[in-house]
């Protein structure tokens, strides 16, 4: 049964050149602890070439001016995390998660859709390449021989069944308590020291007796390696022969996708953010497409510099409760928020899509117009994005069907005219069970099929022409000319074409509503034909019976 | 391949492009200038074997068909325009292609919009309105038979100052606010910048089977001040699409771009009131029920004839005439 390791190097270095790619060509240290202790915890290979080495405190290490320092970042090393384990997910169900930067994966009954186990091998480097991560791959026929071949080989490495022994012996002994470092990095710091001290100790043992390579912990006699180190020598003595074998302990890797960067300096402008943005979205798409998964909500919550002399308190900034009376549904963005929590206040943005979408550069220039319509405010320093994972949608095509926007230019489309015209000005209409005058209200506008029972009315309902009525927005104030109670002219001083005698008018149509609440509303309607020095308009004149003003509604047309 | 560019017609001078081998070797047998006069015939402008080959290798001519091998196009697909008059007027509304119908107000141009867009909701197409003057009214479009959830509204004037229609019709609206309000030209050139750069992105983003924008409202001295690159770019845009591209306006302002030109005109409104016209009917006797509205096709680019003035009238019914 073949077992596949992820292994990932340095994987604290690793986390971080995940988050800054371009610090791959240079000298980095990771630092860790409290100031002004802080200390080097890991280096990459050519910081160990220029005498950078853990342990060292970051005062020494800043004298080396090639080097570049950054903070040890829990937050980006739980996302790095996860990325692996999405990495194994997409290729196997079964994944045991045995440390941070290890990831086992069962890859039996896999090669009738991946391949062959070395062509399986080399796409699993690539995908955790595509998500960031230079990993180690090993495949071999249990899964602690694959797990001791990836942290020893680099590359992709294939064991033939049989050969774990001859294969693994040229490696150090350090890779059997390679383990113990990276695994503990989720228990407690006490245990965390504990197993650190026990396996110094045995190394010093080995080490005592000449014992550097897995060859010679092999050779070793059974009984005489289990007087001296116990049960746990004999398992080590059977890890280093490759024959050790047991059975996986699968976990789920839950479906969150998240990314975060923390920033060094604070972020203005939108332009720089923009670029982190891509990042982070190319970061989180690569995530979900190698778990065959699209979004439909993406959330980006930005932590800001909480400024001195900025109002603390909570602020809604957009389209806030109106949106939720009239335009709720219609928006693809929730309101922005700030929000509060002890010093560093929070702005939140969703995205909410209509479709199932995974096109990192659409969901980046959604962001950036919405950002550019509902700015931050104060500096960045924090970015977090969150993805709402949903299952790709499926669509059957057809030759025949009338042409319909693509989804992704439609939306994108769609939010560059919303900035033009404003959010809650474009969209489809949904007609509301009133009489009010504007009973109406915007929806987002997302193409769907038309029903069967729409398209058997729609034929029926092919007829002449229904006369249309052009509304004027805001209405017309209007002065009227009454004799005898009868409309003789209207005056329109904003629209000279609404002004003239009446020729003929029609009503008036009495309506009223809504008395019981506070916009109670009567009114009533003419259809009068003014006739001016140019031509007949035919035009709605209203009289509003509560306040008393006249207006021209609209025009027939 | 080789060319030869020689003439035919010596009181024409008209080159003509050979690119058959064989017809090459022809022209170079032909007699010279001087052996022509000596038989009497008029001299023919014979071209060096050398030169054939200059048009031909000239590479700022690479690719470019010569006018008479130039392929004929075929005429757009048309479609209903949701009025069986006006259909037999114009054939119908061209896909791919501009469309201008014009006239004044109250002649009828939102009638005709609104039957267009229905008629392509029916077909199962999406809509677009790109409303310049944000005068689309919601009950009329639902009459029409348009389906609402395939028609797409692009309200301009937005991000400028604006009122709400409730605000206008509250009870204290008396005494009209002092607002702080531009100059409407202003206001006009905001909607018509609007409409266009909207019009832009959904011609770019295609799959729209009608685009129509309403310029009905807009003063025609603003309108017109569109540059006419503008609406080579529109039907650029909307060529070779299934997209019907339909302007509104009170008079024609595309120029040569539209392919298709109707004018718009009112005749009458249809008024019911008693038979016994003796007596006037008071107001409340009278009903609007219908508009006969008249069209006439000024310009059809779809023909390759001239296209003879000629109009029909065809009436438009209320929502409430039944």
């Amino acid at each position: 049964m073949p077992f596949a390791c992820i292994f990932v190097p340095n994987f604290p270095v690793a986390a971080v050149f995940r988050a800054e790619p371009e610090l791959r060509a240079r000298v980095v240290a990771i630092f860790d602890g409290k100031s002004p202790l802080e200390k080097v915890f890991f280096v990459n290979e050519s910081a160990g070439r220029m005498g950078i080495t853990p342990g060292m405190t970051k005062a020494q290490a800043e004298l080396c001016t090639e080097l570049t320092l950054r903070p040890r970042s829990p937050l980006q090393e739980s996302v790095a995390h996860a990325a692996l384990l999405d990495c194994a997910q997409s290729f196997s169900p079964c994944v045991e998660d045995a440390a941070a930067d290890t990831a086992i994966l069962d890859l039996a009954g896999m090669e009738s859709l991946f391949g062959t186990l070395p062509e399986m091998a080399r796409a699993i480097s690539r995908r955790a390449t595509s998500l960031g991560l230079e990993a180690n791959v090993a495949v071999a026929s249990n899964p602690d021989a694959a797990a001791l071949a990836a942290r020893g080989f680099s590359g992709v490495t294939m064991i033939p069944p049989g050969k774990e022994g001859e294969s693994l012996e040229s490696l150090p002994v350090e890779v059997l308590f390679a383990d113990r470092w990276e695994g503990m990095e989720r228990e407690g710091k006490k245990k965390e020291d504990e197993r650190k001290k026990e396996s110094a100790r045995l190394l010093a043992t080995l080490e005592r007796w000449g014992i550097r390579h897995l060859r010679a912990l092999a050779a070793l006699p059974e009984v005489a390696l289990s007087e001296r180190l116990g049960q746990e020598g004999l398992r080590w003595q059977q890890l280093a022969r490759g024959g050790a074998s047991r059975t996986l302990i699968p976990v789920e890797a839950p479906a969150v996708f998240e990314e975060a960067v923390e920033l060094e300096y604070p972020i203005v402008l939108l332009e720089p953010l923009a670029f982190l943005l891509h990042r982070l979205l190319e970061q989180i798409c690569a995530r979900l497409a190698s778990r065959a998964l699209t979004t439909q909500e993406l959330r980006l919550t930005l932590e800001l510099q909480n400024l001195a002399g900025t109002n603390p308190l909570c602020e809604t900034a957009g389209i806030s409760s109106e949106s939720d009376a009239l335009h709720s549904a219609a928006q693809s963005q929730l309101p922005a928020q700030h929000f509060v929590s002890g010093r560093q206040s929070k702005f939140c943005r969703t995205l909410r899509l209509p479709l199932p979408m995974l096109d990192p550069k659409l969901f980046l220039k959604l962001l950036q117009l919405d950002l550019n319509a509902h700015p931050p405010g104060p500096p960045i320093i924090k970015i977090h994005l969150a993805a709402e994972p949903a299952r790709p949608r499926s669509a059957q095509g057809g030759l025949f069907l009338p042409p319909s926007p693509e989804p992704e230019k439609l939306e994108l489309t769609l939010a560059r005219i919303a900035g033009l015209v404003g959010e809650a000005r474009v969209g489809s209409l949904e007609l509301l069970d009133t009489y009010r005058a504007e009973g109406f209200r915007m929806r987002r506008f997302v193409p769907g099929a038309i029903s069967e029972t729409n398209r058997q009315k729609a034929s029926v309902e092919e007829k002449s022409a229904v006369a249309a009525l052009r509304m004027f927005r805001p209405p017309l104030r209007a002065i009227v000319t009454l004799e005898n109670g009868e409309l003789v002219r209207v005056v329109c001083s904003k629209k000279k074409e609404m002004q003239g005698s009446v020729l003929w008018k029609a009503g008036p149509w009495r309506s009223s509503g809504d008395w019981w609440e506070r916009e109670a509303w009567a009114r009533d309607e003419w259809d009068i034909v003014l006739q001016n020095a140019d031509s007949a308009v035919l035009c709605r004149l209203v009289h509003d019976l509560l306040g008393g003003s006249w207006f021209v509604e609209g025009s027939y047309d | 391949m080789s060319s030869a560019v020689v003439s035919t017609s010596a009181a024409q001078g008209s080159p003509f492009v050979f690119e058959m081998e064989e017809e090459v070797a022809e022209v170079c047998a032909q007699p010279s200038g001087a052996e022509l006069f000596s038989e009497g015939r008029p001299p023919q402008r014979v071209v060096p074997a050398i030169f054939s080959g200059v048009f031909s290798q000239d590479a700022r001519l690479a690719g470019v068909t010569s006018a008479s091998r130039l392929a004929v196009r075929s005429s757009p697909q048309m479609v209903s325009s949701g009025i069986a008059a006006m259909d037999a007027l114009t054939g119908g509304l061209p896909r791919g292609c501009l469309t201008e119908i014009f006239g004044p107000a109250s002649s009828g141009r939102t009638t005709v919009l609104l039957a267009a867009m229905a008629a392509a909701t029916r077909r199962g197409e999406f809509c677009v309105v790109v409303d310049a003057s944000d005068a689309l009214d919601p009950l009329s479009v639902a009459a029409a038979g348009v389906e609402l959830n395939r028609l797409l509204w692009v309200r301009c004037g937005g991000n400028s100052q604006q009122r709400h229609f409730s605000a206008v019709y509250s009870a204290d609206s008396g005494t009209e606010k002092k607002q702080n309000v531009k100059s409407e030209p202003y206001h006009d050139e905001h909607r018509l910048e609007q409409l266009l750069r909207a019009a832009d992105l959904l011609l770019e983003s295609g799959g729209f089977g009608l685009i129509a924008l309403d310029l009905g409202d807009l003063p025609p001295q603003a309108v017109c001040r569109i540059p006419l690159t503008t609406w080579f770019r529109f039907r650029r845009a909307v060529e070779h699409t299934p997209t019907v591209l339909l302007a509104v306006e009170r008079q024609s302002i595309a120029g040569s771009c539209s392919s298709l030109l109707i004018q718009l005109g009112t005749q009458e409104h249809g008024m019911k009131q008693p038979a016994d016209s003796r007596f006037p009917a008071p107001a409340h006797a009278q009903l609007l029920t219908d508009l006969e509205i008249t069209a006439e096709l000024v310009q059809s680019r779809l023909k390759r004839k001239p296209v003879r003035s000629s109009g029909i009238t065809f009436a438009s019914k209320t929502a409430w005439a039944g």
